[in-house]
């Protein structure tokens, strides 16, 4: 089902709206952004994985990867209200370690999902792509400054 | 049951009689893309041929694109057309790229690696990491440059990832269908030993841009010097590998024209590099303590009422 990743892509989206900018061109992602780096990103990962070869199902494969951006929601929360909090080096060091463990929790679940659909000498290849996926998430979601 | 007979050379019957007679033979339709064939050439044997052919690629060109007719033979609409683009193993992208940070001179990068098989998953994710790696690099190398000044406020300056990912897909695929149709013109009017396929051409311009992702993480530190020194490296690296592989192609036509063609290619690859560089990085800015001395500042109006 696609309801699950759409929740979080939104929710994901939604919270990642109103970073800082001095202007328009040096603010965070728009709701736009997010959502399409998030839909395009999942559809060039599972058309990547089956033109190597792999034997998923489309839909399922963009099922997972949506799933998977779960944890890294969940970051996003906690570096929301820890921003509020404070937005000092400590709270950065707090949410990059954060926001470090969802992405590494993101990238291992959805790779235990997709790669042993794959030919096994091509694993690595499938893998690169999701770890690379995840990696703009986390950054993006690092780098959100409050207004 | 080889009898001497089955070893010597046999007319080849009708196919309809053949199974006929034996009606398990395993048969291969000719229109099918034969396997073996292909899986030869993706694997690196018979290194003394390529020795051979390196530079030439005489025998090479022939064969390759009898391959290559072989390969496309699904219509481009279907998955499967698709899927010969991708047909590369993970030890065969790491050679790719390999190869492309570490130039040998004198072999050409597409002989050797590519072989006739040339991917798109190489190209399409070296760009994607690139255009990553420059803006985050150049985000963070802003952040530590700006860091401590108290009128900075830090910005993710996310629209530079667009601008970034036109830039270099722009750059890695105009570019080589640009040198395609330009190859392929001078082609009919010169005949040159060594062509290219269009796919090919994308291959060693996505490969090549490899170098510049250590070189964008590297960029972070805020030193001219070292900047510059990063910058000029990695283009007489990646320049290298664009040179060596088309120099045979041009060597044959007109003197002046193969080598304004691969200066040409050269400074794209270099305006690509300095533009990067230019508008992702900020200039580390150099502190110079300024003399402030309320004497100096009474000579200047001194000097100024003469």
């Amino acid at each position: 089902d696609l309801w699950g990743p759409l929740v979080l892509c939104v929710s994901l989206a939604l919270m990642l709206q109103d970073g800082s900018a001095d202007s328009k061109d040096d603010g965070g992602p728009q709701f736009a952004e997010v959502f399409v780096i998030i839909w395009f990103g999942a559809v060039v990962i599972t058309l990547n994985s089956k033109l190597l070869g792999g034997t998923i199902s489309f839909f399922q494969s963009l099922c997972v990867l949506g799933y998977c951006v779960m944890p890294l929601t969940m970051a996003m929360l906690v570096c929301r209200l820890v921003l509020l909090v404070d937005a000092g080096t400590v709270s950065f060091i707090i949410r990059l370690i954060v926001v470090g463990a969802m992405f590494g929790w993101s990238t291992l679940a959805s790779t235990a999902f997709l790669v042993d659909s794959q030919p096994p000498n091509r694993k690595a290849l499938v893998v690169y792509p999701i770890f690379l996926f995840y990696f703009v998430i986390s950054w993006m979601i690092l780098t959100f400054t409050p207004q | 049951m080889a009898t001497a007979d089955d070893l010597k050379f046999q007319e080849f019957d009708d196919a309809a009689n053949l199974l006929a007679a034996n009606p398990d033979a395993t048969t291969i339709s000719i229109d099918e893309p034969v396997e073996i064939p292909k899986n030869q050439h993706s694997r690196l044997q018979e290194p003394g041929r390529e020795e051979d052919d390196e530079l030439l690629g005489t025998d090479d060109s022939d064969k390759t694109e009898l391959l290559a007719g072989q390969k496309k033979s699904a219509p481009f609409w279907t998955f499967d057309y698709y899927q010969t683009f991708f047909d590369v193993d993970t030890y065969q992208v790491l050679d790719r790229i390999k190869g492309s940070v570490f130039p040998v001179p004198g072999k050409n990068f597409v002989r050797l690696y590519i072989r006739s098989n040339p991917d798109l998953y190489g190209p399409f994710w070296i760009c994607a990491t690139l255009v990553f790696t420059i803006a985050v690099s150049g985000n963070l190398s802003n952040f530590f440059i700006h860091l401590g000044k108290p009128t900075y406020h830090y910005v993710p300056e996310f629209r530079k990832v667009s601008i970034a990912a036109t830039t270099i897909y722009a750059y890695a695929w105009l570019v080589p269908l640009a040198l395609w149709g330009f190859l392929m013109w001078r082609n009919s009017k010169v005949m040159n030993i060594v062509s290219y396929s269009f796919l090919e051409i994308v291959c060693v311009y996505g490969y090549s841009l490899f170098i510049y992702i250590p070189t964008a993480i590297l960029w972070i530190i805020p030193q001219k010097v070292v900047r510059w020194v990063l910058m000029v490296f990695s283009l007489c690296l990646s320049g290298s590998v664009l040179v060596m592989t088309f120099w045979p192609a041009v060597r044959d036509d007109n003197r002046r024209i193969a080598v304004a063609t691969v200066a040409t290619i050269l400074l794209l690859h270099a305006l690509l590099a300095v533009g990067c560089l230019a508008y992702f990085f900020d200039a580390p800015e150099v502190e110079i303590p300024a003399p402030i001395i309320p004497a100096h500042n009474g000579t200047t109006v001194i000097t100024k009422s003469h």
